[in-house]
């Protein structure tokens, strides 16, 4: 009986509990994979086929490391905004999106009066230099069709933790 | 001050060999999802496999780790946004320490801008998050910028050490 409602469990209760155990980490060992099974009560194989899956709905954006970039002497980060034309904005977008040391290249609405620009890019580099370097490339690359922009200097971290996804 | 973590916390700079940084990079996305990983990769870059591990346990004690597992479409997993706030500067900590206090806001950084504090406001579904931004609203009646991701052209995927 204990063993039937197990196996019973609902994909999507499981998907839940594989999201909530593996947001906080994998360990790095071995059997990672067996370590977060034991905790979700499956087994590895199963484990393996429902991240796969996750994966393939992309609900599972990417499974690796990420590098604490600050630690590693990646200390000049910069939020900058383009005011882009409309027209042009996918495919700049998308240019822009593929640049090394870009992180994170959104399309977000403008707020007339307030707010005029259309595309954030994150840009990471080691030097006040390195960074200043890489706005002038994305200032190239947009060229005509890129009308204001501005650079967003975080002053502060006030906040910063991993996305918590609640259990039920 | 709760919660103010000043951008300096790391006090030095880690140095990364080339084969650290190839291992870095090459376990940055497209983590095998394979009983024994780290043989896949060890198959992969030609580094035994207890050293891959070794050396990864190494860099996480170093705290040259922010996170090791999945990465979720934050999107497709609840709604979310990225609000801004133009705080008059001598409020700006008041204001910060309510806005941290919200469950829902997981980033929070002040910023050179006129709207110079922004925040991602992650929940379960838009309906959440459209609460959140009326409390805030609601709560200071400062100009505040609700701009939810249109498109993304690079959701991250982490980039390339070099």
């Amino acid at each position: 009986m204990g063993l039937k409602q197990s196996k019973q469990i609902s994909k999507e209760a499981l998907v839940k509990k594989v999201m909530a155990a593996t947001q906080t980490g994998l360990p790095i060992c071995d059997h990672p994979y067996q370590v977060i099974a034991e905790q979700v009560d499956t087994t590895e194989d199963e484990l393996l086929d429902i991240m796969q899956d996750m994966t393939s709905q992309g609900l599972i954006r990417r499974i690796g490391l990420v590098p604490n970039h600050y630690a590693l002497g990646y200390r000049f980060n910069l939020m900058t905004v383009w005011d882009v034309d409309d027209s042009e904005i996918l495919r700049l977008g998308t240019q822009v999106g593929q640049l090394s040391f870009v992180s994170h290249c959104y399309q977000r609405p403008r707020k007339a009066p307030d707010w005029n620009f259309n595309l954030f890019a994150m840009v990471h580099g080691r030097s006040e230099d390195e960074v200043n370097r890489q706005v002038e490339t994305i200032h190239q690359l947009l060229g005509s069709a890129c009308g204001e922009m501005a650079q967003l200097n975080s002053v502060k971290i006030l906040k910063k933790t991993g996305l918590r996804i609640r259990k039920d | 001050m709760e919660g103010i973590v000043k951008q300096t916390s790391v006090p030095y700079r880690l140095e990364l060999s080339n084969q650290d940084r190839d291992l870095l990079n090459a376990v940055q996305k497209d983590f095998p999802l394979h009983p024994q990983p780290f043989k896949v990769l060890s198959n992969q870059l030609g580094i035994p496999e207890q050293e891959i591990i070794e050396r990864l346990n190494a860099f996480q004690q170093n705290n040259a780790i922010s996170r090791f597992g999945a990465v979720f479409d934050h999107q497709r997993a609840g709604a979310s946004t990225l609000a801004a706030l133009a705080v008059p500067e001598h409020e700006i900590e008041h204001v910060a320490e309510s806005i941290n206090a919200l469950k829902e806001v997981n980033h929070n950084y002040q910023r050179e801008h006129e709207f110079n504090l922004w925040f991602v406001i992650n929940a379960c579904n838009q309906v959440e998050v459209d609460s959140v931004l009326t409390h805030i609203a609601a709560e200071f009646d400062y100009p505040l910028l609700d701009l939810p991701m249109a498109k993304g052209y690079h959701i991250d995927l982490g980039f390339p050490l070099w």
